[in-house]
């Protein structure tokens, strides 16, 4: 059994677990996006990012990766934690707004606006479907390519692949794709505080209030013509 | 070539080669590394063998082809022993007075190398200010081997460390000796060797250990680590040979990026080599040690430089940084224990046995003992590979050795360690250098690329050109590392073009801070340090950029005018050599300039007599 503290709670946990794990097994809440029960962590979002050590060598890890060594210090909701989750929400957001899982955590963040240029990819190359496939589906049809901003996801030479055996389990696992808000009654659409609303926009009147991630579209503008 | 079975006969072999060197006549060194080759040097050796055959003066001149020596702005230059007269930057046409000149026992006054300082010429290699100021225990042996003759490697005392060890027999005083000498990683982490060593030695046996040599030599600007693999591949086979004896390693792998086609060749040749004596391989100088050493070749990816991608890259794998621990001493290549150094450090190896640590931790300051190879580049008079102690400021290094700057604008900053490294200004210039100095100014080590910058460089676009590396060599796993860089460059590009706004400056220290706290590998982590460095420094060019729209240095395209002034003779040379058609001018009045139509390429203002072209 290994010993350590977790925001100056002591804890004992068997060799081998994560500082995630220890840190949920003491019920301090700690965000991740690409974990998932059943797959190996991987460390690719930096959203569970944790403060260890003390002094000029704190520094942060990703606590899904990262496993417990007797004596050491964590901090799971330090200053520097904060600003580091927040700037990666808003990175998060200014890639794939429409993702109902970053609205969500946006919103429980307090991150109400992110300053880049907006973009619109469907994909943040989490890496939950990669590892769903190889990992669980036993398949692996799809990987990585490329590196930097070519990185991408893909079969072997994007043709068609004769592993892949349309399961499924790529698209239910995806934070970007798969929990896309598509209800068509408004007042189930707010969920957490965010307006998620597929354009053109429907009884925006009721919304107004509400922070809108998307770039304005036709029934913004028509809108703002009225007033 | 026989193999030597016992370190007996490699004694004989040794001694056999070191006296029957024929001491009287002199030899003609030609240094043929990549820049040497690039400036010439192939048909400067080709001229020379074709001279001293016609002249029948092939067993009075020796002839030696070596590596780099590193006075890279000189080549291609020829070196004539015992005398160490230096001739830079032969032109073909005086290779027969140069010969005949050796075989007279004469020198060429005319051809010496001039100090611009004093204007008076410079006959021996070892007075020349840029060589008189360094320490070269690792360069200068470049000028004593032919990397593709091992017997060369060890008439100079080649693989007599090797022979100690052996002969000592004791592995743990090996890394004792590592210890005590205080050599740091030369790859840039500055991690203690001897440390490392003993971390890899205290596994346990059995399972198999890897020793590796770093060669991926990736930031722009250093070639370091390219002049020792070409001009001495075997300093580090031997050093890694002395290395698995100490730890245990059985496996050594040599990773080489796959840019350096000359360094693999010469890496090939000499393992072969290697080989064939019997100093490598199987029953090793017949001590019943076996290790043998593996090339693998990169594939271009600057990431696979980190260790942990390095490994993965060895094993076949995508090039991805994994999370540290576990190390790779304790799991590496195949989750065997790993060892990973870079090739300066392998190659200070056979020194720190031949010195002894004790006299190898004289040279250099307390915590960073040894010398270490710089690449000085960049807007200096003397730019080329320079070996100094650790200790040196670095206003000696840019001014001493480097000749100060090479035009009428004031030296600005120097850039260490690459793009993780960054910027340090002129004003800290009597810095010294060593790992925690340079650390503490905000920079780092790193390899050992020194960019010298004067007044016509923009601290913008220097920062926009790094970031736009490590956007592009990023492995891209780590979402605020990928993303991070590219939003950093989108600023940064915002800034350069006069779009930028002060929000988004800040914005840019958050973000850079950010994306240094949380990235998991230190590709990531250092990332952020041209930027970090350049705003801590240089916060007013950014700031002009902003509020004036307006590029001090005159680099940034969309911020700068090019025009024509009173000092233009109407020679008409520029009309002719704008590729744009965007001057005009009748001859003998003063030509003008369209701004519509210039691209700003800047090759008007190069190749004006009368100094008339103005950027702004």
């Amino acid at each position: 059994m290994i010993n350590l503290k977790i925001n100056g709670l002591p804890v004992s946990v068997e060799e081998g677990t994560t500082l995630l794990e220890a840190a949920k097994f003491l019920g301090f809440p700690i965000p991740t996006l690409c974990f998932m029960e059943g797959l190996l962590p991987y460390g690719a979002c930096r959203l569970c990012v944790v403060e260890i050590g003390d002094g000029p060598k704190a520094k942060l890890v990703s606590s899904c990766t990262y496993r417990v060594e007797p004596g050491l210090n964590v901090r799971t909701a330090s200053s520097r934690v904060i600003k580091a989750r927040k700037m990666i929400i808003e990175l998060l957001l200014a890639t794939c707004p429409q993702s109902k899982v970053i609205q969500d955590l946006a919103s429980a963040h307090g991150v109400h606006q992110q300053r880049f240029r907006q973009e619109h990819d469907d994909c943040i190359l989490c890496g939950l479907c990669v590892r769903m496939c190889e990992q669980q589906m036993m398949a692996k049809a799809i990987g990585f390519q490329g590196r930097g901003e070519k990185r991408s996801l893909g079969t072997p030479f994007n043709i068609k692949s004769d592993t892949c055996r349309l399961c499924g389990g790529c698209i239910y696992v995806c934070p970007a794709c798969q929990l896309r808000c598509t209800y068509n009654q408004p007042e189930k659409t707010v969920c957490n505080g965010c307006a998620n609303l597929t354009p053109p926009c429907l009884e925006k009147e009721k919304f107004d209030d509400m922070m809108c991630y998307m770039e304005p579209c036709v029934a913004c503008e028509i809108k703002n013509d009225k007033k | 070539m026989e193999k030597i079975k016992s370190i007996e006969d490699f004694k004989l072999l040794q001694e056999m080669l070191i006296f029957g060197r024929d001491t009287n006549i002199p030899t003609l060194v030609i240094s043929a590394g990549t820049c040497g080759q690039a400036s010439g040097a192939n048909d400067i050796i080709r001229v020379a063998k074709r001279e001293l055959i016609n002249e029948e003066l092939t067993n009075k001149i020796n002839l030696r082809i070596t590596g780099c020596q590193g006075f890279c702005q000189m080549e291609p230059s020829i070196l004539v022993e015992p005398d160490g007269t230096f001739y830079p930057r032969v032109n073909i046409n005086n290779m027969k007075r140069i010969i005949k000149a050796i075989a007279q026992g004469k020198v060429l006054e005319d051809l010496f190398f001039v100090d611009p300082e004093t204007e008076k010429p410079i006959a021996k290699q070892n007075d020349i200010p840029f060589f008189k100021n360094q320490v070269r225990t690792i360069l200068s042996r470049n000028e004593k081997v032919d990397p593709i003759r091992i017997y060369n490697y060890i008439e100079n005392n080649g693989y007599s460390s090797l022979r100690k060890v052996f002969e000592k027999g004791d592995r743990t005083w090996i890394i004792e000796e590592a210890k005590i000498s205080g050599l740091r990683g030369r790859g840039g982490a500055g991690f203690p060797t001897g440390l490392k060593w003993e971390m890899l030695a205290n596994q346990p046996n059995g399972k198999g250990k890897f020793l590796v040599c770093n060669a991926d030599e990736g930031d722009p600007g250093a070639y370091m680590d390219r002049s020792v693999l070409e001009g001495n591949p075997h300093s580090i086979i031997e050093g890694m040979i002395i290395g698995a004896y100490a730890t245990g390693a059985n496996q050594g792998v040599i990773y080489v990026r796959n840019e350096y086609p000359l360094a693999i060749k010469h890496l090939i040749i000499a393992l072969r080599q290697a080989h064939e004596l019997g100093v490598l391989g199987e029953n090793i100088l017949g001590t019943g040690f076996s290790f043998d050493i593996k090339l693998v070749r990169g594939a271009g990816a600057f990431v696979c430089g980190e260790e942990t991608a390095l490994m993965r890259s060895i094993e076949g794998q995508i090039g991805e940084p994994h999370q540290r621990p576990p190390f790779p001493t304790q799991k590496g290549i195949n989750g065997k224990p790993t060892a990973i150094n870079n090739v300066e450090t392998w190659a200070n190896i056979p020194a720190v046995i031949e010195k002894g640590a004790k006299d190898f931790a004289k040279i250099g300051t307390k915590n960073s003992s040894g010398t270490k190879i710089f690449s000085l580049v960049g807007k200096v008079k003397y730019t080329g590979l320079v070996e100094v102690p650790m200790g040196i400021t670095i206003g000696e290094i840019v001014n001493d050795i480097g000749g100060g700057s090479d035009s009428n604008a004031k030296i600005k900053a120097v850039q260490t360690g690459g793009p993780s490294g960054g910027c340090i200004p002129a004003k800290m210039f009597d810095l010294p250098i060593d790992y925690d100095s340079l650390a503490q100014a905000g920079s780092i080590m790193g390899s050992g690329g020194m960019i010298v910058m004067d007044e016509h460089t923009c601290m913008v676009d220097v920062a926009k050109y790094f970031t736009n590396f490590l956007k592009d060599e990023s492995c891209g796993k780590c979402f605020s590392c990928r993303k991070g860089t590219q939003r950093m460059w989108e600023i940064l590009d915002d800034i350069s073009n006069g779009k930028g706004t002060i929000t988004q400056l800040e914005l840019l220290d958050e973000l850079a801070q950010v994306v240094k706290d949380t990235t998991m590998c230190g590709l990531g982590q250092t990332a952020p340090n041209p930027v970090l460095s350049t705003l801590r420094y240089f916060r007013d060019e950014y700031v002009e950029h902003i509020n004036n729209k307006r590029c001090p240095a005159g680099v940034c395209k969309e911020l700068i005018t090019y025009s024509i002034n009173e000092n233009c003779t109407g020679c008409q040379l520029c009309i002719k050599s704008c590729s744009e058609n965007a001057i005009s001018g009748k001859k003998k009045e003063r030509h003008v300039i369209d701004p519509a139509k210039c691209i700003k390429c800047g090759v008007c203002k190069s190749i004006c007599k009368s100094d008339a072209v103005v950027v702004k």
